[in-house]
């Protein structure tokens, strides 16, 4: 655990870009530093590693103060990812991804299969250890930044705006790698990011920062959306707040009809004005409209449980039927949701 | 045979090797000596010196000043002035050299650690890197490419400005020059400025391999 303990940063010309902070950053959680530019998020990061020493407060770090650590034996133990990556353009990958076991004195060897082995764990091709950075796209670059923070296998890893020196779409998927990640590791992060959207998904917990270093509100990204603390905080989490709340409702309490599901060669049930049509495996086949039932049009699907009634409402939207599909986690019908039961939810959620 | 001046083929055949000490290979070899050292000198104090200025900023203004200064003085007075101290000795060619080389070197060096990237810098901080290794191990590699391209520059200029230090009697193939000065004939200074040259660009082409076997990841850049 990470723990601010009214934590100030004061610079000699008198501007303070962190006041009084005080926060935790619970073990095994990914917690997010958001705020707009000034707001001191990713000074609050680079206190935690010594890499700018807080002029008034505590840092510990498991209950032990910071300030007493030798910052380079403090930063060996704490893996750090940057928004350039930051790559050493003179070394291979491989001895990138190395660093800091190199650093910690590993045997060379020991240290390269263990690089290796954390560049298949970031998805990345293993033939690409003997190339050069410069050789790497973006996306590959802030892949092997991930690798390289995780080499020496440190508790903590502290991210500085990752990825946002990414296109969207790779965005997205350095996202889900980081969460799919930390389900295997369980690291104790913190993220900072000026992006909210990204806060949200990606954050256990998001402290929201305002201008000057003072947290406007700390909480857990549902609370956040429905409870947001003040003005700021609701105008910083912007105007589609309503419909990213729904991301945080389970789709476990949704009412399927199965009728409406049928099987090959059946027909539908009388007086629906669509069924849908499943292959002999029991998946999805295609939305049929009664008056022509030789046509499959498109279909959306969410699964039950798991997914969250945005993503129910999204795979409703893009079918003509207007209903989402329930599928299980192999992909087969367990039921359909109408737009009836979207609607009760909906109106559940509002309520909630 | 031995009727009328000897040809160009005759007279380099005839001086390569008369183990005199203005035979042309003593000269050449006094030549690499005398161009060489400098380079090799200048380099070794240009690395702490560019290192301190770029350390410590406010020394680099001072610094880069005081060495384009030396670098205008004509060479031939600062010959002068040294023979008093170092005699007709190839040392009073050596030095001012060295410090030709330094002043195209210093900025080299302060300007290739200025190459390297905020944050790589940061990154290398943020692993832990104590500042001494750091230096070794990310920002004095990287610098690589920078400084040898200056060290081109001193190489073949030091080569081409040794011929001054004939005017003092050390001039390696610059002995040619001033050979054919008092006694008009054309061989010798044929064969002076193809050697000269034809040294610059070894010297270069060997820098040139060195640049590539060094710094693999420049060639591997995509062009920009």
């Amino acid at each position: 655990m990470i723990t601010f303990d009214e934590v100030t940063k004061r610079y000699p010309d008198g501007t303070v870009a962190v006041d009084r902070l005080s926060l935790e950053a619970p073990t095994g959680e990914i917690t997010v530093l958001v705020g707009p530019s000034g707001c001191g998020k990713t000074t609050s990061l680079r206190m935690i590693n010594r890499m700018i020493d807080a002029s008034e407060g505590r840092i510990l770090l498991d209950g032990v103060p910071v300030e007493g650590i030798d910052p380079p034996t403090l930063r060996r133990g704490i893996g750090y990812v940057i928004q350039q990556a930051g790559l050493f353009p003179h070394r291979k990958i491989v001895d990138n991804v190395a660093t800091v076991p190199y650093l910690l004195g590993w045997d060379r060897r020991k240290a390269r299969d263990r690089a290796m082995e954390l560049l298949e764990r970031v998805g990345l091709d293993p033939s690409l250890a003997g190339r050069y950075p410069f050789q790497l796209s973006g996306g590959q670059q802030q892949r092997v930044g991930v690798a390289r923070a995780l080499a020496a296998d440190p508790p903590v890893l502290l991210m500085d705006e990752p990825f946002s020196a990414v296109d969207p779409i790779v965005r997205t998927s350095l996202q889900d790698e980081l969460l799919r990640l930390q389900a295997e590791l369980n690291k104790t992060i913190v993220f900072v990011t000026h992006d909210i959207d990204e806060a949200i998904k990606l954050g256990d917990r998001v402290a929201v920062l305002r201008v000057g270093g003072t947290l406007a509100q700390l909480a857990d990204p549902k609370t956040l959306l429905s409870r947001p603390a003040d003005d700021f905080v609701r105008e910083f989490l912007g105007h589609d707040r309503g419909i990213r709340r729904l991301q945080f409702v389970p789709t476990s309490g949704l009412e399927l009809r199965t009728d409406l599901a049928v099987a090959p060669g059946a027909s539908g049930p009388d007086g629906e004005p669509w069924h849908l049509a499943l292959t002999p495996e029991g998946r999805p086949a295609g939305w049929v409209p009664r008056d022509e039932p030789e046509r499959l049009e498109r279909y959306g699907t969410f699964v039950l449980g798991r997914d969250s009634l945005r993503s129910a409402l999204d795979a409703a939207l893009l079918s003509p039927s207007g209903c989402a599909v329930a599928v299980d986690g192999d992909g087969k019908v367990v039921g359909v949701a109408t737009r009836d039961a979207l609607d009760r939810a909906l109106a559940e959620a509002a309520d909630g | 045979m031995g009727s009328g001046p000897p040809t160009l083929w005759e007279w380099i055949a005839r001086n390569w090797d008369t183990g005199r000490a203005d035979s042309i290979r003593n000269l050449l070899l006094d030549h690499l000596v005398m161009s060489l050292t400098p380079v090799l000198f200048s380099l070794l104090a240009a690395l702490p010196l560019g290192l301190a200025c770029a350390r410590w900023r406010r020394l680099y203004q001072p610094t880069s000043g005081l060495m384009n200064v030396i670098y205008a003085l004509p060479s031939l007075p600062v010959f002068m002035l040294l023979i008093s101290v170092t005699g007709l000795s190839q040392t009073t060619v050596i030095i001012p050299l060295t410090f030709y080389g330094m002043a195209v070197l210093i900025p080299a060096v302060v300007d290739g650690l200025a190459s390297v990237p905020d944050h790589v810098r940061q990154a290398a901080v943020a692993m832990g890197f104590t500042p001494a290794r750091r230096l070794l191990t990310v920002e004095l590699p990287i610098a690589v490419p920078v400084v040898l391209s200056g060290l081109r520059v001193v190489a073949v200029s030091s080569i081409s400005l040794v011929s001054v230090g004939a005017l003092i009697g050390q001039g390696g193939l610059g002995g040619l020059f001033t050979r054919a000065y008092q006694n008009p004939f054309t061989p010798p200074v044929i064969v002076g400025i193809v050697l000269v040259v034809a040294l610059a660009l070894v010297a270069d082409g060997v820098l040139v391999l060195a640049q590539r076997l060094l710094t693999p990841w420049v060639r591997a850049r995509r062009p920009a």
